[in-house]
């Protein structure tokens, strides 16, 4: 409630001063909105609901209901950790790239996959042509996962796999490669995405169908919870559905809607709550319209911190947190004038530092063309590395709560979230709503609402429909050169031949076996046939068999 | 009556497909009859669904770095089966060098990222009237 003198003191200087200066000289649009295509007012007042209910509402950083953060000291305490997302052609030059990245002070891994990897194909499978090593490392078999690692000690860094329908044989392969490093599993740190749900959603890169793929996810919680515990052991990820042109809030509600599946998939296979709860980590995009990012994410936490402890009765305070990834947005880079994208990652990174992420991802400026070449990379980084030491902003905790416009933001993106999450409870959850095709739709319209206003100048983008050059940019992209599937398919025939093809035949006839039986773990299996060097395509290629492929349905 | 029959697809392995859901949704506004084919379509599948639909023109959206293999093939296949009538554009990140490459293979028009709805409307107007092209590099 705004106090009564404000309301009426507001109402007296929009009558006077407003109304003279607007007559004077009109505001320069009739409706300000952001750019979720949310309307913005000229001017926002204190709620004295913010003092009366701040216990509830905002809280103490480290405590319920985290609005103003999971740590209790958060960046006094520990930065977050820079995590550039990275990944090309083969194995020996992807670890090329990380260890550069290590020497140049990021602290985290993060692996980006080819798409035959992603979908679970072998590099020599006819799908693949044009596509090995493009958007990430080729991977087929532990032998590459091997030398993706050579030198990095996998006991000292932590490290983030985008890998999804495949995930679990690409954690499996991840431990049997720290194994060969002497690092046992249960000192492994990092993360595997293994959100399904968002690739029926968004991304595209799912195999099965959805009942089975969430078998899959319970599956590798129940492993990780007594074999891998300090393993993040999915990143339940909203990035993916703003890049298909979510709003600010649709990204907020899909991804925890999809958090309520896994959640509930995972209690009727019988696991506690408490046990795996405080593994599930998120992961969303930062985009540019600054304050509105702040106040979702903040909204994003308190929401989910209510409905661990309301919906699920979770009791662990760490259940309840919810810990996130950013990226910057892919989709707001522009491939006309690049070097403006230095600026816009960089007020996106800020989105994402005072919105209070565990871990950050800068894109590069030359990405809306291609992969970053490394100089592009290590601005991008740098740009982490300013915000992080001479900005001041991680001096204090939460610095924009209280603001009247953002916590009023942060409201409003927690209720119409929730109300979303309702209307898909009422769909019968997020599986039925995902087969209807209501939540691509959602997110398709408010694409073309979001395209249709930059068409119609409605929305300045700089460089693209206003402040436009005619030169074409100048830039140096980074190439993958298509002789990589020929070097890929060399090394796969190698570890073919060296291979003992017997074990390989009884470890794949022995996960057949356990994907037919849904009381059975299938990461013990995946293991054993990784470790035998039985490939990606082959391992699913067996649960295919079992399961089943998932096609997705156009109106 | 439509003013016109169009398919878009998206070939290899890319979920990507905001701009091929967009561009799907402009030119249905605009007048076109337009039939997309979903996500990780091979070129045999789309130049048969083309062949099948009756279709004029083919938009083929890519943004993960496999369009010079892919598209050729697809308009290998066009000529392949006597369709080469059924005209190519194309469209995602493609890298500006490559433009030409498309070019000379047959692609009719690149959109790269930023085009604007109009000038992709204007330019499917213009193909499926047949006339030449006055700046190939739209």
């Amino acid at each position: 409630m705004i106090p009564e003198h404000l309301r009426k003191a507001a109402q007296a200087w929009t009558d006077g001063a407003v109304r003279r200066a607007t007559s004077k000289s009109p505001e320069r649009s009739e409706g300000f909105v952001t750019a979720s295509d949310r309307p913005v007012e000229r001017l926002y007042l204190p709620d004295e609901e913010q003092i009366v209910k701040y216990p509830e509402k905002l809280g103490f950083p480290g405590e319920y209901p985290f609005t103003r953060g999971v740590q209790t000291t958060m960046y006094r305490g520990r930065l977050w950790t820079m995590r550039q997302y990275a990944g090309f052609s083969t194995a020996e030059e992807s670890n090329e790239r990380y260890r550069y990245l290590l020497d140049q002070g990021s602290t985290g891994l993060s692996v980006a996959f080819d798409l035959p990897t992603q979908i679970g194909l072998d590099s020599d499978d006819e799908r693949c042509i044009g596509e090995v090593g493009k958007v990430g490392v080729a991977i087929d078999t532990l032998d590459d996962m091997e030398r993706l690692f050579e030198g990095i000690p996998l006991g000292q860094v932590s490290t983030s796999m985008t890998i999804n329908a495949p995930a679990a044989v690409l954690l499996a392969m991840y431990i049997a490669a720290a194994e060969k490093q002497g690092v046992s599993k249960e000192k492994l740190a990092g993360t595997i995405q293994n959100d399904v749900l968002k690739e029926y959603i968004a991304r595209g890169t799912y195999i099965f169908p959805p009942q089975p793929s969430l078998r899959i996810v319970s599956d590798i919680f129940a492993y990780c919870t007594r074999e891998v515990p300090r393993w993040n052991t999915i990143s339940i990820s909203g990035y993916h559905i703003r890049e298909a042109g979510a709003t600010a809030v649709q990204e907020v509600a899909f991804t925890l809607a999809d958090a309520i599946c896994y959640i509930e998939t995972a209690l009727s296979a019988g696991l506690p709550i408490d046990q795996f709860a405080p593994r599930l980590t998120f992961f969303f995009a930062a985009h540019t319209d600054l304050l509105e990012e702040v106040a979702k994410f903040r909204a994003a936490r308190r929401l989910y911190a209510k409905l661990m402890k309301e919906r699920f009765g979770a009791q662990d305070p760490r259940s309840m947190m919810l810990r996130f990834h950013t990226q910057t947005g892919g989709v707001t880079l522009t491939a006309q004038q690049p070097d403006n994208n230095i600026v816009r990652v960089a007020l996106q990174a800020l989105a994402a530092v005072l919105g209070g992420t565990q871990s950050l991802h800068t894109n590069s400026k030359d990405e809306a063309l291609a992969l970053p070449t490394q100089d592009a990379v290590t601005v991008a980084l740098r740009t982490q590395q300013v915000i992080a030491y001479e900005s001041g902003v991680t001096n204090t905790i939460d610095p924009l709560a209280g603001s009247f416009f953002v916590e009023k933001l942060t409201d409003q993106i927690e209720e119409e979230a929730r109300a979303y999450i309702d209307e898909i409870d009422r769909m019968g959850g997020v599986v039925r709503a995902i087969e209807a095709g209501y939540v691509q739709h959602e997110i398709e319209e408010a694409a073309y609402v979001f395209g249709r206003s930059i068409d119609d100048k409605r929305r300045v983008i700089v460089g693209v429909n206003e402040f436009t050059s005619e030169v074409e940019p100048d830039i140096d992209l980074f190439e993958v050169s298509e002789e990589v599937r020929a070097r890929q398919i060399e090394k796969l025939n190698r570890v073919r031949e060296r291979r003992n093809q017997g074990a390989v035949s009884e470890a794949l006839k022995c996960l057949l076996e356990a994907a037919g039986n849904a009381d059975t773990n299938l990461m013990p299996p995946i293991l054993a046939a990784v470790q035998a060097y039985a490939s990606i395509g082959e391992i699913c290629g067996v649960l295919r068999q079992a399961f089943g492929e998932y096609e997705e349905h156009y109106g | 009556m439509p003013k016109g029959r169009i398919l878009i697809a998206k070939p290899g392995l890319d979920g990507h497909d905001r701009g091929a859901k967009y561009v799907a949704h402009l030119l249905r506004d605009a007048g076109y009859e337009v039939i997309y084919t979903g996500i990780r379509k091979t070129p045999e599948q789309i130049v048969s669904a083309a062949i099948q639909e009756d279709v004029q023109l083919i938009g083929l959206s890519l943004l993960s770095g496999a369009h010079n293999v892919l598209f050729e093939r697809v308009l290998a296949l066009l000529a392949e089966k006597d369709a080469d009538d059924i005209l190519v554009f194309g469209g995602g990140t493609i890298p500006s060098k490559d433009i030409p490459k498309l070019e000379a293979m047959g692609v009719q028009a690149i959109f790269t990222p930023g085009t604007s709805g109009e000038s992709i409307v204007q330019t499917v107007s213009r193909l499926l009237q047949n006339e030449p092209s006055p700046n190939p590099h739209e």
